[in-house]
């Protein structure tokens, strides 16, 4: 496993999809996703079935990275926040941490100035618990560590049977 | 960068298809995506020009199954092949856990092969990975072409670590599973050594 490898447990995870819920509720938002900056998905809240969110994480980690190419080519370190206005839907996508995006999808039963707000909490939330995933992954990938991967085991049969074969 | 979520016991897995301009990397993806039965396939997303040419990425997200109680789902991208989009292409092998290179057989485009391989090498060492380690596949595409280059010949050129070299013709699906076989194994059996 490569030292990027993100490794999330029950009770992170557990953790960062109450945060999010209290999110979407308290911004009152439609929907509110958590991707990671490769392009998946961790946690969402609202209606999410309205959204292919497989396409969603992909298209804003794009974007963001995008961006941060932008930011870089101007001589900034990233733009933390990204704002897409539409005719009834608009997009808040802002930064956590170092691999986290927010997404907020909301509309006229909500406000740009009350989503930043509840956005900016909500992110220093985040933050923590990512931090505690990733000092975890440290401790655990130095020598004499008891964590056990699931993984240890893999045979040819295993990946034959993933490809219907 | 796989990303296994112990909660939902997930695995997922991003792999990038790189080569030359034209060479048939977004045809490999939509090849997959034809093939693969509707509830386990994604939709395939497409950032192209007018003209069809890929933009910044098509990205197809696929489940696979199960290993050892994990959900395993794959995340295909491709990369722009155009020598000016090079921003681009290094900004998806971002967080990438194992590389297809698609040649193109057509003897005038290996110079463009060959360029490609070394900016592949680049770009991932800009982005924390050795081209000598990561999961990475050769396919040789276009092998039904009447000036396709030999296999020895291309071997020589474009072989360089012992890595699965796989004769495909994309546009009617030779060699297309097979070579994101051969990366997927690589990929998993890496989680072991972990
Ligand atoms: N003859 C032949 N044509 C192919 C093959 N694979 C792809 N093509 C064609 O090559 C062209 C470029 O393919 P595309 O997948 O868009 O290339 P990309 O730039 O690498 O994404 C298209 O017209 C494809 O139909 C192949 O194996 N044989
Ligand atoms: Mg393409």
């Amino acid at each position: 496993m490569s030292k990027l490898d993100l490794v999330m447990f029950e009770e992170e995870f557990k953790q960062l999809q109450d945060i999010i819920g209290r999110l979407q509720k308290d911004a009152s938002a439609k929907v509110v996703f958590l991707v990671d900056k490769n392009g998946q998905q961790i946690a969402s809240a609202g209606e999410v079935q309205s959204i292919d969110a497989t396409s969603l994480a992909s298209l804003t980690a794009g974007n963001v990275a995008a961006t941060d190419g932008l930011a870089k080519l101007i001589g900034e370190k990233e733009f933390s926040l990204l704002f897409h206005e539409g005719e009834k839907d608009n997009l808040h996508i802002s930064i956590v941490g170092k691999r986290g995006i927010l997404v907020v999808i909301f509309d006229q039963g909500s406000s740009l100035a009350l989503v930043r707000l509840r956005v900016k909490k909500a992110s220093r939330e985040l933050q923590e618990i990512f931090e505690r995933v990733e000092t975890r992954a440290n401790e655990e990938s130095g020598p004499g560590t008891k964590f056990e991967s699931p993984f240890s085991e893999i045979t040819d049969d295993d990946i034959d049977k993933l490809f219907g074969d | 960068m796989t990303f296994i979520n112990y909660a939902s016991r997930e695995i997922n897995c991003k792999i990038v298809y790189y080569g030359p301009g034209l060479c048939g990397k977004t045809t490999n993806i939509q090849w997959i995506h034809e093939q693969a039965n509707p509830e386990k396939r994604g939709k395939l997303v497409s950032l192209a020009t007018e003209t069809d040419r890929t933009l910044f990425f098509d990205f197809l997200p696929l489940d696979m199954g199960t290993v050892k109680g994990f959900k395993v789902r794959f995340h295909l991208y491709t990369v722009p092949g155009q020598v000016f989009y090079d921003a681009s292409r290094k900004l998806i092998l971002r967080g990438c856990d194992g590389v297809i290179f698609v040649a193109d057989s057509q003897r005038p485009r290996m110079e463009a092969n060959i360029e490609a391989i070394a900016n592949l090498a680049t770009n991932l060492k800009d982005n924390g990975f050795d081209i000598r380690t990561i999961p990475y596949v050769l396919q040789l595409n276009k092998r039904d072409m009447p000036t396709a280059e030999k296999v020895d010949e291309m071997e020589r050129l474009l072989r360089f670590r012992n890595e699965p070299m796989i004769e495909g013709v994309a546009s009617q699906g030779v060699g297309v599973i097979e070579t994101l076989k051969a990366c997927a194994r690589q990929i998993l059996m890496e989680l072991q050594r972990s």
